[in-house]
């Protein structure tokens, strides 16, 4: 079977899954929504409410679930190439503690954008990642020409665990309610409600996917160990660079759309790699638009099970990931 | 084995009764002759402590909790830690004779019960529970009569109050204590149990969220949307107020829904206002606060 075959194959079975869960589920929700009205534009869209249900609460929110999915899986995907190790995750290199940091300073001192009209928690959110990945990735470069994993993965390690601390310290200064708030943006909240935080995003995302896309190649490479993959020609280091820049910038965009929603950038790219086998060329779109499709539907499950109260969506992705990923540990290769 | 056994048993007798010994002097020194009432009082819950100056009892507090600022007196007495963070050493250090807790402080109030001193249970319950504590509480610092006459005065209040409105029609009402600046993002809202819900109950509105017996809800668009409150109402704290100028720009992000009833009629109201989050003696106020944003007819 030819590579492109399997490329079509891949896409088009991945992607008609993706097509059809974003499509099925805005129709689905807590509240019964009557569609005729829904789509008929002879109403004004101010007085329509089964319009507004549909376009201002559920379809954004289907959008953001399918976006941050795809973000954190493809993530993962590239995560796990660079450092050679099945059990990293988007988190691993403290992007999402540096985004929660941010996040957090943001809620419980109030900050606001008021003048320019925008909240200032995914904002925050965004520069807190951003100043994670150039901490981390200045000192993985400190004492190397190239980009040390093992450093790269201690330096993301510690400050995973500095910027935690960091976190509780901010709590300690919070009120009692704003530590409710941020405890509830740590379990991920997808009710984006406008289409402006995907679309403050989609650049970010789009820089992301273009490097994943000629990223493929060179994480096969990787997989072969660093000196196999520089006797073959490939620009080692470059490439670490980039897919830790690219996978950075992703993880940071999803997490300021939705807060850390773990579990998917690890459940995600295991699933798609029994599925596809491990050829980056096609795990990479596979796992991104099966991640798409996993988020929109924990999500459907988070907004409606407990109807009319929601569940947070990390709860559900934690509730299947946790003992798929203890599976993972202890199944035998 | 039973040598080594042996051998052991006496050393642990020892620090057994030593512990015995330990354990059981300060249960000695505790249960004080029960006087009528208490000289040194510190509460660690900024709607019991409102109480307690309320019914008279302001002058024999000496230390309160970290988040109290009403009434103003407070502010010049040391801070002893909050709901989180309590500061036992200073607390013992300060010789109270009676300590307010929250319900779910149990660390502390071990350690109070072993030091002997007197402890206040509160918990925040409905509307009910402020004037149930107000007795108590009096009961507890000899001073039931003004404590009675207060709780009367409440009650009387509350019930004005009702009757002012009880032939008004009830504005379907979202109750919002909390959201994500600039963005409908994060919304907790009123569930149906709690004082908030009391308060808007008697301040004449229907609460969206009935149904749901809880005190908070988190409220998602889609919910709001199908709800389709009349009025809604975001209440904070008084000290988080909006700066000026800001205060048009979160009424505008409630814009978005514009089909729901009260964003197209513009019944969209901020009031940060402690009388109506903390469920204390100023209750009445607050309610009444509550009241004439719903019913402006009625209050003139």
């Amino acid at each position: 079977m030819t590579l492109a075959w399997r490329f079509a194959r891949t896409v088009l079975g991945f992607g008609a899954l993706a097509v059809a869960t974003v499509l099925l589920a805005p129709l689905v929700g807590a509240t019964a929504i009557d569609f005729r009205r829904a789509f008929d534009f002879s109403i004004p869209f101010a007085d329509n409410v089964d319009a507004q249900i549909f376009f201002v609460a559920r379809l954004p929110r289907t959008l953001a679930g399918a976006c941050v999915g795809g973000l954190f899986a493809a993530s993962g995907v590239v995560f796990q190439g660079l450092l050679r190790n099945p059990l990293a995750t988007p988190f691993t290199l403290g992007v999402s503690t540096g985004a929660a940091l941010g996040a957090v300073l943001a809620i419980t001192f109030n900050w606001s954008l008021g003048f320019i009209g925008i909240s200032a928690v995914p904002v925050a959110a965004f520069v807190g990642s951003l100043v994670a990945v150039a901490i981390v990735y200045a000192l993985a470069q400190a004492r190397h020409r190239g980009l040390s994993t093992t450093v790269l993965l201690l330096a993301g390690v510690t400050m995973n665990a500095f910027f935690s601390a960091m976190i509780l310290f901010v709590q300690y200064f919070a009120s009692f309610a704003d530590t409710y708030r941020t405890l509830r943006w740590l379990m991920g909240d997808l009710d984006v409600s406008s289409y402006e935080p995907l679309l403050a995003a989609l650049p970010t995302a789009t820089v992301a996917f273009v490097v994943f896309a000629w990223l493929a190649r060179p994480l096969n490479l990787l997989s072969l160990g660093p000196d196999s993959a520089e006797s073959r020609g490939l620009d080692v280091a470059r490439a670490q660079r980039a897919a830790f820049l690219s996978a950075s910038l992703a993880t940071g965009a999803a997490v300021s759309i939705g807060g850390p929603i773990g579990f998917v950038g690890i459940i995600i790219p295991h699933l798609v790699r029994l599925m596809v086998g491990p050829d980056h060329r096609l795990v990479l779109p596979a796992a991104t638009l099966f991640g798409a499709a996993f988020l929109v539907g924990c999500d459907l499950i988070a907004r409606t099970i407990l109807a009319p109260v929601e569940l947070p969506v990390g709860i559900i992705t934690a509730l299947l990931g946790g003992p798929f990923f203890l599976w993972l540990l202890i199944r035998k290769p | 084995m039973a040598a080594h056994q042996k051998a052991l048993t006496r050393p642990v007798a020892a620090l057994a009764a030593l512990l015995a010994v330990l354990a059981a002097a300060p249960h000695r020194q505790a249960a004080p002759a029960p006087a009528r009432g208490v000289a040194r009082i510190i509460s660690l819950v900024p709607a019991v402590t409102e109480m307690i100056y309320e019914i008279g009892a302001g002058p024999r507090v000496v230390a309160v909790s970290s988040y109290d600022t009403y009434p103003p007196e407070v502010k010049r007495l040391p801070n002893v830690g909050a709901l989180l963070d309590p500061n036992v050493e200073r607390i013992l250090s300060l010789k109270p004779d009676l300590v307010v807790v929250y319900g779910s402080q149990t660390d502390l109030k071990q350690q109070l019960a072993r030091a002997g001193v007197g402890v206040f249970d509160y918990r925040h319950a409905g509307l009910e529970g402020v004037t149930a504590t107000i007795r108590a509480l009096g009961a507890r610092t000899g001073d039931a009569a003004r404590a009675e006459d207060l709780a009367a005065r409440i009650d009387r209040g509350i019930d004005a109050i009702r009757r002012k409105v009880h032939d008004r029609p009830k504005p379907r009402t979202l109750l919002v204590f909390g959201r994500e600046r600039m963005a409908l993002r994060g919304i907790y809202a009123s569930g149906g149990t709690g004082f908030m819900d009391d308060m808007l109950t008697a301040a004449g509105g229907a609460n969206v969220f009935a149904e749901v017996k809880m005190e908070a809800v988190q409220a998602s668009t889609e919910q709001i949307l199908a709800k389709r409150p009349d009025v809604i109402v975001e209440t904070r704290a008084t000290n988080s107020a909006f700066a000026v100028g800001e205060r048009d720009a979160e009424l505008n992000v409630w814009k978005v829904l514009g089909a729901i009833p009260a964003v197209r009629s513009n019944r969209v109201y901020f009031l940060f206002d402690d009388r109506i989050v903390i469920p204390g003696p100023r209750v009445v106020e607050g309610t009444e606060a509550l009241a004439r944003t719903l019913h402006p007819d009625v209050f003139r």
